[in-house]
């Protein structure tokens, strides 16, 4: 099992968080802290791209669940982006696809965040 | 000549845990499960903590296994094994042939409160399952919309155990019996389930810690149409009918 990076991008209107390695409820400080950072300056939406995700467990997704309500107590629209056909039947298969917007690659998130 | 060492392609690490996730599921199947009196899952959906109606609680019940020589990997297994011997006397797990694997599906009988006649009739899917933890996620009409994640780690020369839920109550009805006390039966139910657990690896007298945390206040009000799959309505409407059943020959 490898660590999570989280690097942080907040060059446009949006903040992207791109999740590099694995991530399981481990990730849990780091994620929150990094989405305290990326709406820290007003973004109302944060893109989570998860292109570089190499493993996901069941406490990863759990830890995106109160990440997602986190979002949504706070008035902010989370998207997912980049996810391998197997992590989109992850999302279906747990229904978080109900809840979150998921869009094939960063640029067409960024473009939906500015619409 | 030893072949150069190449990082995996991206695909093929993505893979590392395919096998540890359920395939993908419209509706579900109890046909791998004997035992039970009533199937109430096949032909149901799967309905996790963002399909229920409530508040969102994660409760996270853990016992440390002092004075225990086991690997996390070893109580997982026990754990998966034996899964239905600890729990609580009057409640029953009937876990599918083939054991605690992702993709199967359990079916349960859970007193709705401590010695009831009447259970109620339900499952769990198994969502994931790995050497160190396994994750459960409730049907359409189970009285909570859940995951419940159990686990074990090494915290220095001690194993936890750990069960982690992340659970709203599924409709209105459930959300009132959550609050006039079904929370509380809940806690007392994992507390006794990893008491046991640790009690049959050998601790001699185990604490379970309890952590309760409300993540969301709010109630999402347009999953109120959860009651038409209610199993508690559905166990009561069964009770009141039986004495009319059995005298008609039907029950």
């Amino acid at each position: 099992m490898t660590a999570t990076v989280i690097e942080l991008d907040q060059g446009g209107p949006a903040s992207i968080l791109r999740i590099v390695g694995d991530i399981t409820s481990g990730s849990e400080a780091d994620l929150m802290a990094a989405y305290g950072l990326a709406t820290a300056n007003g973004a109302s939406a944060v893109i989570l791209d998860f292109s570089k995700l190499e493993y996901m467990n069941s406490g990863g997704i759990g830890l995106l669940v109160t990440l997602l309500v986190r979002a949504q107590r706070g008035g902010g629209r989370l998207v997912a982006t980049g996810l391998s056909e197997h992590y989109r039947q992850i999302f279906a298969l747990t229904r978080l696809d109900e809840a979150i917007e998921i869009l094939d690659d960063e640029a067409a998130a960024v473009a939906a965040t500015n619409a | 000549m030893t072949a150069p060492t190449t990082d995996p392609r991206p695909e093929e690490r993505v893979r590392r845990d395919t096998g540890n996730w359920a395939q993908p599921v419209d509706r579900l199947s109890a046909a791998g499960v004997t035992g039970a009196k009533d199937d109430a899952v096949t032909g149901k959906r799967v309905s996790g903590p963002l399909q229920g109606f409530g508040q969102l609680w994660q409760k996270t019940f853990t016992v440390r296994l002092e004075g225990v020589d086991i690997s996390p990997e070893a109580a997982i297994s026990t754990w998966k094994e034996r899964f239905p011997e600890f729990w609580p006397k009057g409640q029953r797990f009937y876990a599918p042939l083939s054991g605690i694997a992702p993709g199967e599906v359990a079916l349960l009988e859970i007193a709705p409160v401590p010695g009831a006649p009447v259970k109620l009739s339900t499952g769990v899917l198994v969502l994931y399952a790995d050497e160190e933890s396994f994750t459960f996620m409730t049907p359409e009409g189970h009285t909570l919309s859940a995951w419940i994640t159990f686990s074990a780690r090494r915290d220095g020369d001690v194993t936890i155990a750990q069960a982690q839920a992340l659970e709203r109550p599924a409709d209105p009805f459930d959300e009132i019996a959550y609050l006039l006390g079904g929370n509380r039966q809940n806690n007392r139910f994992w507390q006794a389930t990893l008491a046991n657990l640790a009690t049959h690896l050998g601790v001699a007298a185990p604490t379970v810690d309890v952590q309760v945390v409300c993540i969301d206040r709010k109630r999402q009000w347009r999953y109120v149409r959860n009651l038409r799959n209610s199993a508690s309505i559905r166990t009561v409407r069964r009770s009141l009918g039986a004495p009319f059943r059995k005298l008609t020959g039907r029950g």
